[in-house]
């Protein structure tokens, strides 16, 4: 089966105005993606994976290495490839049902097919009731759940995923991983998850790619084989678990040497 | 009850001017000054009701006037602030969405931003004449900066991410300034057009004394002459209230285009 996203070689170097230097966000990065997997990018912060997603997306681009979805390279943003941001990002003078829809709308379908259209993705993500509320009015768990519904109307070749609940409550974070999944399983989705929780990438992902520290590369990439839903409890689970923290830890170590190390006698900052 | 309680409401908003007219009416008729100094507010409005039907032609040739005057000043206002909202909203949008725009356009307007309104009157008059026109240029002129400028902001403040999202769903650059742009902008577009209202009346009546032969600036200008101050009050009172309506249809529209911006900043105490 041919990769739904097939990254190769890729490196982003950014002009850090500040220090009048170039840094290196991501070096080297190479991936793969099959359709219907469920991949969680895991890294700390500034480690490039939100980079590295705004390159799948089309928002930023590669300084070096390409970036192919279902073997087109990727030049602009496109509905082929949709988004649910770390904020919700919805209009804010635009009702749910709108907001939902406004894909159709850019398209100019009449506006009672755009409402009837919507109705179906609301009620995937359990917001019937709240059509016509404005995004002000509600809940950021509830706004995730717009952004999600208006990314499945795009109906992408893979869904990209930003953080997207790293800033609700956790029960509200488990009732969403939950139904996550179940979108996922009934659409046959292919999504790509940046999280920095291990917890989450273990709950969610069919697969978990471990980034380093800056410049973010692949550390090693697990294949998580335990069945949905998963038993946060249970010995493979915590196994897993063990041996990615151990990663990160390791990790957290090398950046620190190398930062004591930059600033080291001599070196003067 | 909620009759009652409406009521005792409008009572607390109406003690202070309540407690002004009145405190004017006793120390007009006290004698301390001549009566046409300072005429009491109830001549004022035996004043203006003549102005506005002719009741015993005291006005002499404005009697029953009233409603030509304000027509005259408010069309003079309207079409000045039309032209102001409709430009300043485009070029502002424009100038804070494409860079070269700002950098071909901006350091003009910037120049001529400071300059007052009221200082363009003597070009005004040789442009246009002695008529409607001065009056709408200059109204145009000071309602267009602070639109111009709130709607620049207004762009420059809207959130990337939102613009990522629309170019995501297949937004192109005219839907994009369209559907995105322009609602986001909104609120402090309004805000700007708020200040232009006030901006626009003081405007077009300092026009109105000057370069027009009509309107309710000139029966002020032309009562001072004739020494009839009661009319003079009675035109000053004529733009207030007609000041006060423009900003609160503006206020009822921008309720009606603003109701998705549930505020959450504070609530004054009671």
């Amino acid at each position: 089966m041919s990769a739904a996203i097939a990254i190769s070689g890729v490196r982003k170097l950014f002009r850090d105005g500040a220090r009048d230097a170039d840094v290196l966000a991501i070096d080297g990065v190479s991936l793969s993606v099959r359709p219907g997997e469920l991949l969680c990018l895991l890294g700390p912060s500034g480690c490039g994976k939100s980079t590295l997603l705004n390159m799948i997306a089309g928002f930023e681009f590669p300084s070096e290495g390409t970036i192919m979805v279902d073997g087109g390279l990727v030049t602009s943003p496109s509905a082929d490839r949709g988004m649910v941001f770390q904020q919700p990002t919805l209009m804010p003078w635009l009702p749910v049902w709108d907001n939902v829809a406004f894909h159709l709308k850019l398209k100019n379908v009449p506006r009672k097919q755009r409402r009837m259209a919507a109705q179906r993705y609301i009620e995937i993500v359990q917001l019937a009731g709240f059509e016509n509320h404005f995004p002000g009015q509600l809940s950021g768990g509830m706004a995730q759940r717009v952004g999600i519904a208006r990314v499945l109307l795009l109906n992408p070749k893979v869904i990209l995923m930003d953080e997207p609940f790293s800033s609700l409550d956790a029960q509200t974070k488990l009732e969403m991983q939950e139904e996550l999944v179940a979108i996922w399983q009934r659409f046959a989705a292919t999504i790509v998850f940046v999280t920095h929780s291990v917890e989450e990438a273990l709950i969610l992902g069919t697969g978990i790619a471990v980034m380093t520290h800056r410049p973010g590369r692949i550390r090693e990439l697990i294949k998580v084989d335990i069945p949905y839903p998963r038993d946060t409890t249970s010995p493979a689970f915590n196994d897993l678990k063990r041996h990615i923290l151990t990663l990160i830890r390791e990790e957290s170590r090398l950046a620190r040497e190398k930062m004591l190390k930059a600033e080291g006698p001599g070196a003067g900052g | 009850m909620r009759l009652l309680a409406a009521l005792a409401k409008r009572q607390e908003r109406m003690f202070v001017p309540v407690v002004l007219v009145a405190g004017w009416e006793a120390f007009s008729r006290s004698g301390h000054l001549p009566p046409s100094l300072l005429p009491a507010p109830s001549q004022v409005l035996w004043t203006w009701a003549d102005w506005l039907l002719s009741i015993d032609e005291s006005t002499q040739n404005n009697a029953g006037r009233w409603c030509y005057d304000a027509l005259a000043s408010a069309g003079r206002v309207l079409s000045g602030y039309a032209i102001a909202a409709v430009s300043g909203i485009s070029i502002g949008i424009a100038i804070g969405w494409w860079r070269w725009v700002e950098r071909t356009f901006e350091p003009t307007l910037q120049l001529l931003r400071p300059i007052p309104p009221v200082s363009w009157i003597p070009l005004a008059i040789i442009w246009f004449g002695i008529a409607d026109r001065p009056a709408v240029f200059l109204v145009f002129l000071g309602t267009f900066f602070p639109v111009l400028m709130n709607a620049i902001h207004g762009v420059r403040t809207t959130d990337r991410n939102l613009i990522r999202a629309a170019a995501m769903m297949g937004a192109s650059e005219r839907q994009m300034l369209r559907l995105v742009i322009l609602p986001g902008a909104l609120p402090s577009i309004f805000a700007g057009l708020r200040i232009g209202v006030g901006t626009a009346w003081m405007l077009t009546v300092t026009a109105e004394m000057v370069a027009v032969k009509s309107g309710l600036g000139y029966v002020l200008w032309d009562s001072y002459y004739f020494l009839r101050y009661d009319m003079v009050i009675a035109a000053m009172a004529s733009i207030g209230v007609l000041g006060f309506l423009t900003d609160l249809c503006l206020k009822r529209l921008m309720a009606v285009m603003l109701r998705w911006n549930t505020s959450t900043t504070m609530q004054p105490r009671t």
